[in-house]
């Protein structure tokens, strides 16, 4: 379902099959809905056949990385004797995204379970779900579903009557978008300020509170109780020719399409079909100008870049941006490519944690030159120096923020040269889009 | 080389360093210099200056040194034109807001921002048209201020206040460019160690009200001492401009004081400089006291012990050396009859995290040094027996008016003194006697560790070390004595120290328990 639009015939629904149903929102409507008998089958197996199927249905990270799932929950030890924690990452702040906020609005058991199972396969007592502060609704839907699903026995010290622990805590965030990044958000779960650990030492050695930990988006926690109940093999044909990429993905489409919303697809789908044919296409009128296809932290994508481009990671890759978190910005002819990569940069700017020398004055400095080109009072050499404080930004610090700041800024300056030329030359700038 | 060492390449160098040793360290050895600033060999590192990042072959980016271990066989460059380029835009980035205030700022000339853009710095801004950030001026606690224009966010403040001191008042405080050091709002940056954030910035933002505008760092001279305060034996740097002290400073030693030294041992150096010295020996004449040379001085010295067959005391106070102390009680030899140091007594401050680093209750440098050369008498039992003692030798030493009154009944007094005390009308002897920044010497912390100090300053008038004039006045008590010429000698002369040289004690220190074990 392309909420909060009615199901299109292209999308294959799995996690969204229930979106816009309030009912699937309490225990009852989602027992009713099959819900649970996955966390049931789970706490008959052993935590390493959990594992072994997450790692055969070939599910990846839905959070932007794209990293093995099954992989990933492998790296935890076993039998070391320590505590081990989930995490969930439900922090979804990245500018154009908001396909997780549908998940814990409309279907928060989906998340509690997946959250449980793979506790199981982690053997992780307690989940920590850290949300998102602006998220008041989900947050309020997510804090009913915890309370139900320990009412019911679902969560708790004798889950489901197995006699194992399964705990689920709900941390909510305080505004700071750095907190999305993994190591931050254990940070910001800890108490102290929200900054970005060195690696090593990885999560699954020391992670939260210096235990073993594992951290998962949401969409990718959400898509476990769907393998465990209809299998590996099943969520691994969910795929249109690239083995690597496979199942559903939610795409938050926003921007200048007739239909904006979250669309599930199978991954390998055409951009260009999502765009045209389940987004409506652009308004009467316009033309594509251009799209940015995971999240404001990838590179910009060109019209002729998304004609045959596939929806998934290595498909994205190839066109030389990112499948990311699936958040897409679509913009047509009458978007400023120079304001809305200004905005993007202020963006970074104001959420540096301010820990690295080249992220912290980086964003800053870029920002206000692209603030400079904007008023019409840019230096000949600032599209170099731009591109060079992005050189010196991308590779350069703990985490990938600024490399974020850099990526649209270095893909606009290649790709839409005539939007920065307007205003270097005396030719009048384009219209501004009032995205 | 064994399994648990690892061979590397840091700019053409090969060093073999312990495994698990990070890049940084191991260029040390290599000799290599990796500029840095939120690194410190005291704090733990968080990578975030960016400027240490340096070229590993094989590493698909570059590195942080300071957080990334060596491998065997890794080839690593700092001076690569990639590695170099890097720094060049850290330090731009860093100074964009940077002000161009070094000529009235502290830190310039140890500055380490002001070294590394020299070295590898741009020499023009591109960061034209715009305001640098502004923020004004903060008084964090009783010496420190903070100038948030300056900062360059390294955070060593802050991960001090937090893991070595434990009282984690600092915290950096907002985000991005915008982001500042700032101090709990309840709270003032006044640990009995905070002191130590304005030696560890690299910048002039922490700096001491103390020194502000004090002196320009090219100007100092700089000497290696031992902190007079209490037994703990910091190492320090005097720091000195024409003579005249103008900043007490930790110098590292692993095995004392780390990197560090207390408030109050920095504070305490203004008695160095007193103006109201005794500049030439005095000899009582009448109620007068009669200027005179040393030869005069020293012969009557020598008389006064001579005749004193009824017993000699020594007090002495905890800033005396162990050259002084040991010539002044060989001095006294058969006749002494109680040997004292006065040591005045104060709170006891930890450092916080680490073990056996305090200022300490007991403040007198030297009082381990005085119980090793045999100076073991209570002080209040010693001036209790004062009453009639056929001589007091009174070394440098603070006392009370009750302590006045005691040495009133003694029969002679010769009073070694750096200032004049004229509650001392009894004195037959007034000597000029230097201040431990003065002379060389030796002190013995609490944990029988031997440390030696340089004299910083000049001494004034005829003022000479109390082992001098005691061992000039000893070798007049009888002939074919020879008193030593250097401090290096007097020291080699203790039997308390017997087969220990200045050169064996380095700048280091070495205790001597340690040394015997050594050799056996």
């Amino acid at each position: 379902m392309g909420y909060p639009h009615p199901i299109h015939p292209r999308e294959t629904p799995v996690l969204s099959t229930h979106f816009g149903e309030t009912a699937a929102r309490t225990y009852a409507g989602w027992v009713e809905r099959g819900g649970y008998i996955a966390l049931r089958r789970a706490l008959t197996m052993l935590p390493d056949d959990i594992v072994n199927e997450v790692k055969a249905s070939g599910l990846r990270g839905r959070g932007g990385a794209g990293f093995a799932t099954g992989m990933k929950w492998s790296f935890m030890p076993k039998d070391d004797g320590k505590p081990h924690y989930l995490c969930c990452n439900a922090d979804e702040s990245e500018p154009g995204t908001f396909k997780d906020r549908e998940i814990m609005r409309w279907t928060p058991h989906a998340l509690i379970e997946g959250c449980a199972i793979a506790q199981l396969a982690m053997r992780a007592e307690t989940c920590y779900i850290y949300i998102r502060g602006e998220f008041t609704e989900p947050y309020r839907i997510m804090e009913m579903a915890v309370a139900e699903a320990y009412a019911a026995g679902v969560l708790g010290p004798n889950a489901m009557g197995s006699g194992k622990r399964i705990d689920v805590v709900l941390h909510r965030g305080a505004g700071a978008y750095i907190c999305g990044e993994e190591t931050a958000l254990m940070n910001s779960i800890e108490g102290r300020r929200g900054n970005p650990r060195i690696k090593p030492p990885f999560p699954a050695v020391a992670g939260l509170f210096g235990k073993p930990t594992t951290i998962n988006n949401v969409e990718t926690l959400a898509a476990v109780p769907a393998i465990i109940n209809r299998g590996a093999e099943w969520y691994s044909t969910l795929c249109l020719g690239n083995p690597k990429s496979t199942g559903t993905k939610l795409i938050s489409v926003c921007g200048h399409v007739q239909r904006p919303g979250v669309y599930e697809i199978t991954l390998g789908f055409p951009m260009k079909d999502l765009i045209y044919d389940l987004c409506g296409g652009m308004r009467p009128g316009r033309t594509l100008k251009a799209v940015i296809p995971g999240g404001s932290s990838v590179p910009i994508m060109t019209p002729e870049e998304v004609e045959d481009c596939v929806t998934d990671y290595e498909g994205i890759v190839a066109k030389g941006s990112m499948l990311g978190s699936g958040g897409m910005i679509v913009m047509d002819d009458s978007t400023d490519l120079v304001y809305q990569i200004m905005r993007l940069a202020r963006f970074y700017a104001h959420e540096s944690c301010a820990q690295c020398t080249n992220c912290r004055e980086g964003t800053a400095w870029t920002t206000r030159i692209l603030e400079r080109i904007l008023a019409r009072e840019a230096k000949p050499s600032d599209l170099d120096l731009l591109l060079e404080l992005s050189d010196q930004m991308t590779g350069r610090t703990i985490c990938v923020l600024s490399d974020s700041c850099a990526a649209p800024v270095v893909s606009g300056i290649k790709k839409f040269r005539a939007d920065f030329d307007a205003y270097l030359g005396a030719a009048p700038a384009v219209a501004m889009a009032g995205v | 080389m064994t399994d648990a060492m690892v061979s590397v390449t840091i700019d053409g160098v090969p060093v073999q360093v312990p495994k698990g040793t990070m890049i940084i360290d191991a260029a040390k050895q290599a000799g290599v210099l990796v500029p840095h600033y939120c690194y410190h060999p005291a704090l733990p590192s968080p990578a975030v200056c960016r400027m240490c990042l340096v070229e590993v072959e094989k590493a698909p980016k570059l590195m942080p040194a300071c957080v990334t271990a060596v491998a065997d066989g890794q080839v690593v460059h700092v001076g690569s034109q990639l590695a170099r380029d890097a720094r060049k835009a850290v330090l731009e980035f860093l100074l964009i807001n940077h002000p161009l205030d070094c000529p009235i700022c502290d830190q310039a000339g140890e500055c380490e921002l002001q070294d590394f853009v020299y070295q590898e710095g741009r020499s023009g801004t591109r960061y034209s048209d715009y305001a640098k950030r502004y923020a004004p001026v903060e008084d964090f606690g009783p010496d420190v201020l903070y100038v948030p224009n300056r900062c360059i966010l390294c955070t060593r403040c802050v991960r001090f206040m937090d893991s070595v001191a434990g009282d984690a008042v600092l915290e950096v405080y907002d985000r991005g460019d915008r982001a500042y050091i700032g101090i709990d709002a309840e709270q003032r940056l006044d640990h009995p160690w905070a002191g130590n954030v304005v030696d560890l910035c690299p910048v002039g933002s922490l700096i001491s009200k103390d020194f502000l505008h004090k002196a320009r760092a090219w100007d100092l001279d700089k000497t290696p001492s031992i902190c007079p305060g209490c037994t703990q034996g910091c190492n320090i740097t005097v720091d000195t401009r024409d003579s005249a002290v103008v900043r007490l400073r930790p110098r590292p030693n692993l095995d004392v004081n780390r990197h560090f030294i207390c408030d109050t041992g920095r504070a305490d150096y203004r008695w160095m400089n007193r103006g109201d010295r005794v500049e030439a020996p005095l000899i009582r004449d009448g109620d007068r006291f009669q200027a005179c040379d040393w030869n005069v001085a020293l012969d009557r010295i020598a008389a006064l012990v001579l005749q004193a067959e009824g017993g000699i005391v020594v007090l002495a106070g905890g800033r005396a050396s162990c050259e002084s102390i040991g010539w002044l009680l060989r001095v006294a030899g058969e006749r002494n009859r109680g040997a004292a140091m006065k040591v005045p007594l104060g709170e006891e401050a930890p450092i916080g995290s680490i073990p056996n680093l305090a200022l300490r209750r007991e403040r007198a440098a030297n009082l381990e040094g005085g119980r090793v050369l045999g100076m073991r008498s209570e002080w209040r039992d010693t001036m209790s027996q004062l009453q009639g003692a056929a001589l007091v030798l009174v070394a440098d030493v603070e006392l009370d008016d009750g302590d006045i009154a005691a040495l009133a009944g003694a029969r002679r007094v010769i009073h070694f003194a750096s200032v004049p005390d004229p509650r001392i009308t009894t004195a037959d002897v007034v000597v000029p006697i230097t201040t431990m920044v003065e002379e060389q010497g030796v002190y013995v912390n609490r944990d029988g560790r031997a440390q030696r100090f340089l004299p910083a300053r000049s001494a004034p008038g005829m003022a000479r070390p109390i082992w001098w004039a005691a061992a000039q006045a000893w070798q007049r008590g009888s002939g074919g004595r020879r008193a030593p010429s250097t401090a290096a000698e007097a020291f080699g002369a203790l039997d308390a120290f017997a087969g220990v040289s200045y050169r064996d004690l380095g700048f280091g220190g070495m205790t001597v328990a340690q040394r015997e074990s050594a050799t056996t």
